[in-house]
């Protein structure tokens, strides 16, 4: 899959699953998923755990910082350095 | 700005003993109009106080204890707490809860979950959850600590489903004591007693409508260090006061601190207060020994703490007014 496509598919996964909607305008691809009250912690693992599934990714223990899964963007941006490496 | 030292958490224990129980008093007649109060016991440092506060605002013939063991808790708890009873002269009673627990299924969703992370788990086998992450910036992630029955120590990464499968089954434990303190409580018309303290109840370190439950809590305003202090000026048991904190949940034993705190209590206490009142990192950094990044970190955890378990303090949401109710009085 490409990285834009993985993109598009997380923003739909963060939509559906954390506001139960698939309004595209509900979340600004660079919105902070903590700081909007989206994903806490615990919400942060399912996310992880959904990534390490769908996109065949292993995430390490030092890379589960905020900073790595705070928007789409960054997600995204992690995801494909995961792809590339 | 002044500088931050231990002592910030100095208090005077009499007037603040003598406080708790004035408010203890009116609150248990004036605003829930019940004749007494329930405090479930477990020989910690933190119900011990609570009870004995209880006592110094109602007197001990208006004060019911239970003591409520399961099969993971320790001996010597339960000691702890009928050690604390006789010296407060108050009535007790010790409820077995492990079968309730386990007619519930309680300890066979508990090991299922266990199993699916760790398959030779079974009898004899002890474990462990350990939270970590957060500590280091990064995302507070689990892991399965466990010792099989020939001593041999086994760690496993915990996944989500997993974690969530375990904690909510050893949830039943504190669901059926907060069960069994109402029965009491309605029985003799009294009121029942939560017992956290400050960083418990602001971390939300408890259950939902479990150990969270209750009509009052009487030390959730006061840091772990303070509750310590306050169980010496009460002259309360040496056991009591000399006992280490720890979940008393899991098989294996385990510091609070080591499960859900990232320091321990006394450094926890100093970081929250510090957090409240504004102090820099770089000033707690400094007072505890640790790096800037590291303090920093600390105030981080315990602002993602309290965005994760704020829900837990919330009555149940409306999604109308009943304004009527008029639900301040």
């Amino acid at each position: 899959m490409h990285s834009m496509d993985h993109k598009k598919q997380i923003k739909r996964f963060v939509l559906e699953n954390f506001l139960f909607t698939d309004d595209e305008n509900a979340l600004a691809n660079g919105d902070s998923l903590i700081q909007k009250g989206i994903v806490d912690s615990t919400g942060m693992l399912e996310l992880i755990s959904h990534l390490e599934e769908t996109c065949a990714i292993k995430v390490q223990n030092e890379e589960m910082i905020p900073a790595n899964f705070d928007s789409i963007d960054a997600i995204g941006a992690f995801v494909a350095r995961k792809l590339a490496a | 700005m002044t500088k931050l030292d231990w002592n910030v958490l100095d208090i005077d224990y009499q007037q603040e003993a003598d406080r708790i129980a004035q408010r203890l008093r009116e609150v248990t007649a004036r605003e829930l109009h019940k004749r007494g109060l329930v405090v479930a016991i477990s020989g910690g440092i933190d119900s011990s106080c609570s009870v004995a506060l209880a006592v110094r605002a109602l007197g001990p013939e208006r004060v019911f204890a239970l003591i409520l063991p399961e099969r993971d808790s320790s001996d010597d708890s339960a000691a702890r707490a009928n050690i604390l009873a006789s010296h407060l002269g108050i009535r007790v009673e010790t409820v077995d809860i492990a079968p309730a627990l386990a007619a519930i299924g309680c300890y066979s969703a508990r090991d299922a979950a266990v199993r699916r992370a760790l398959p030779e788990y079974g009898e004899g086998w002890r474990f462990k959850i350990v939270i970590e992450g957060g500590i280091d910036g990064q995302i507070n992630r689990f892991r399965l600590v466990a010792q099989s029955p020939a001593g041999e120590a086994v760690e496993r990464p915990l996944g989500l489903s997993e974690y969530l499968q375990i904690v909510a089954a050893t949830n039943f434990k504190q669901r059926i004591r907060k069960n069994l303190e109402y029965f009491h409580a309605d029985r003799l018309n009294y009121a029942v007693v939560g017992t956290p303290n400050r960083l418990e109840y602001d971390q939300g370190f408890f259950v939902k409508n479990g150990d969270g439950a209750a009509d009052v809590k009487p030390i959730a305003h006061l840091y772990k260090t303070q509750v310590y202090a306050m169980a010496r000026f009460l002259g309360l048991p040496e056991r009591v006061c000399a006992a280490i904190p720890t979940t008393d949940t899991y098989s294996l034993e385990q510091g609070q601190d080591e499960f859900y705190f990232a320091l321990p209590y006394r450094a926890m206490d100093l970081a929250l207060w510090s957090l409240n009142h504004a102090v820099p990192a770089a000033e707690l950094a400094r007072v505890l020994e640790i790096s800037e990044a590291r303090a920093e970190a600390v105030y981080e955890d315990i602002r993602a703490k309290r965005r994760t378990t704020r829900y837990m303090h919330r009555a149940p949401i409306l999604v109308g007014e009943v304004n009527e109710l008029d639900l301040a009085h």
